[in-house]
């Protein structure tokens, strides 16, 4: 930051000259100026300080699944405003004002994919989409996701994010928790893998749900990953919270995840621990085969 | 008992102290006036009868978290014969916001299972004001698959304004331990039968909550969030809770209404706890009902309704989603 500081005016003429609107972008991480064409290559990642930045659904299904490979399920399953409820704006209002921000139906897409040939069964949530909060639509498509990897006895693999329970639909939001964690009992009964990959931010329902129930659970570097949020603690316990608090090294050192996962390494990892818990893929299934 | 009035009761507060000064005036007299207390007392009761009748969302999560309201233990004490109260997550400690035990109702073997809240400073710093520990749902989970082994159906009381959100609680992985219960309870082959007898808090209530049946007192509430959390994140202000508390559907009727509970235990006018040996009542009776109705299925059939029963949570629609209506136009760049 120093360098672009009052004092040097010069230099902050001559880097906006050069900075035309978009082409560069500041880095939370490292507070250093980033090019975005690097950033959006290294998968979002700061080429500097490997600060993780946001990633939508589109990147995140490009990173993991096989090209091609992805076959989306229950596209057209929305959400509707069933108990008329009003905040300051209505839901209905939130709903499309999402829908319109970014393209996409609601807060999770699903579907099968290829994971270096493997066929899976693959969820992936997007806090753009109101925070990506789990109503009945999200409980629904990650319970026929798990349902459907039961079924057809596919590892399934969810990359987490979420704000918590999408109060707009009460308790409805609250049962989704069970649902989901009904699936996960017969998924796991059949002796199917799972594994969810916690990323900016995993909290609440979400949390207390489908992210924390895997056979293995992963985490991006940064992500804030826990229950209740910062602010309620801190009003409740009225102290400060430890350094690192609800950060991946913290919940590593505290027992909750299996490991910390760049996300340049992430499909790897995944083939590699699949191949162990599911043994290596088998010429009968050879990864040219399409879905 | 010394009366404890809710802000909403205060018609209620006029006509006893007029009951306390008649009676207080005919002793020191020595007159009779048991008609004209009499009269009054009736005047109380229709009065109450009436605010009870037409509550708000509000006022009943009002009535839900009265400080008199029967507790766990006062149902256990009421009509659970011979408990045998167990303790501990057999990990860390004894989390006393989670009370659990081997017991008898109408001589029928129950494991009973209940979050606690605490009468006064002492007993609610006790078990930390019915705000569980992750200890307290690994003691619960722990207790429950004791029962699944011994084929004894289970049943759960909830009370709590939620999990406790503190340190300790993420450092132990709270959100985890919730999560354990929800999927192992759906692997449990004996009946669970829950029942919402005062506050059904979030995530921290529905820990112990995956049931065959849920049944919920007439005044208590079960909700997503707390009306006041959810006044604060969409009003940024914690005195709208009462509109919170419209908006979320978190009352008894509602519930039913949404099919996320399967009956209503009615209670007193003005409440559980004007009546405490009713209430204890109707909640054995219906605990008794649903447990020899659930005493007929078998394992699997408990596995499988308890599954259909959540599996079929959820309101949406399916089929091609409506185009988006076209965004309004801000009032300055109108024509
Ligand atoms: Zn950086």
């Amino acid at each position: 930051m120093t360098l672009f500081g009052k004092n040097k005016p010069g230099l902050k003429k001559a880097r906006k000259r050069d900075m035309p609107d978009g082409l560069w972008l500041k880095c939370p991480g490292c507070n250093e100026m980033i090019f975005r064409e690097e950033q959006e290559k290294a998968l979002r990642v700061c080429p500097l300080c490997g600060h993780h930045f946001p990633m939508n659904r589109t990147e995140r299904l490009a990173m993991l699944a096989d090209p091609g490979s992805f076959v989306e399920w229950d596209k057209d399953v929305y959400s509707i405003d069933f108990l008329g409820f009003v905040g300051e704006a209505s839901y209905q209002e939130k709903l499309e004002s999402n829908r319109r921000k970014t393209g996409e139906v609601d807060a999770v897409t699903c579907g099968r994919a290829r994971l270096h040939g493997r066929a899976i069964a693959l969820g992936v949530m997007d806090f753009a989409f109101l925070g990506a909060s789990m109503g009945a639509v999200v409980g629904e498509k990650i319970t026929r996701l798990i349902e459907r990897g039961t079924a057809d006895r596919l590892p399934v693999i969810v990359v987490c994010a979420s704000g918590g329970a999408r109060m707009y639909e009460g308790m409805m939001s609250l049962m989704q928790m069970a649902k989901t964690s009904g699936a996960l009992a017969r998924h796991a009964d059949a002796g199917l893998p799972y594994i969810p990959v916690l990323t900016h931010p995993t909290t609440a329902g979400v949390m207390a749900s489908f992210a924390t129930l895997g056979d293995l659970i992963l985490a991006e570097p940064g992500a804030l990953i826990g229950f209740a949020g910062a602010r309620v603690i801190k009003e409740t316990i009225q102290q400060d919270l430890p350094p690192g608090f609800q950060r991946p090294d913290f919940l590593l050192q505290h027992g909750l995840l299996d490991q910390i996962v760049p996300r340049g390494d992430l499909k790897q990892r995944l083939a590699d621990l699949l191949d162990f818990l599911c043994g290596p893929l088998t010429p009968s299934e050879p990864p040219s085969v399409p879905v | 008992m010394a009366a404890y009035i809710l802000p909403f009761e205060k018609p209620l507060l006029a006509i006893q102290n007029k009951i306390e000064e008649l009676r207080r005036f005919s002793a020191e007299q020595g007159l009779t006036t048991s008609h004209d207390v009499a009269q009054l007392e009736a005047q109380l009761d229709e009065t109450r009868r009436d605010l009870y009748a037409q509550l708000t969302p509000w006022q009943k999560v009002m009535v839900a978290r009265h400080p008199r309201r029967p507790y766990t233990r006062d149902y256990i004490t009421a009509f659970v014969d011979d408990f045998n109260e167990l303790h501990g997550d057999r990990l860390l400690s004894d989390d006393h916001s989670i009370v659990g035990g081997l017991g008898w109702i109408k001589g029928r073997r129950v494991m009973i299972i209940g979050t606690q809240k605490g009468r006064d400073t002492k007993s609610n710093l006790d078990c930390n004001f019915g705000c569980p520990f992750p200890e307290g749902y690994r003691k619960a989970l722990r207790l429950m698959r004791l029962a699944a082994k011994f084929s004894i159906p289970i049943l759960t009381l909830i009370d709590t304004p939620g999990a406790f959100p503190g340190i300790e609680g993420e450092q132990r992985h709270v959100a985890e331990a919730i999560a354990v219960n929800l999927r192992e309870m759906f692997r449990l082959p004996v009946p669970i039968l829950a029942v919402v007898i005062g506050e059904g808090g979030s995530g921290g209530a529905l820990g112990i909550g995956v049931a065959n049946r849920i049944l919920i007192l007439e005044y208590a509430y079960y909700s997503v969030i707390s009306p006041e959390g959810c006044a604060a994140i969409l009003w940024k202000n914690r005195a709208r809770a009462d509109k919170a508390a419209d908006a979320l559907k978190l009352t008894a009727p509602d519930l039913l209404e949404l099919g996320l509970v399967d009956a209503i235990i009615p209670e007193p006018p003005g409440g559980a706890h004007t009546d405490p040996p009713a209430i204890a009542a109707q909640v054995r009776d219906a605990i008794l009902k649903q447990l020899d109705l659930l005493a007929k299925l078998s394992p699997a059939q408990v596995l499988e309704q308890r599954y259909s029963k959540f599996r079929a949570m959820g309101v949406f629609k399916e089929g091609s989603v409506p185009a988006l209506t076209p965004p309004p136009i801000p009032e300055d760049t109108r024509p």
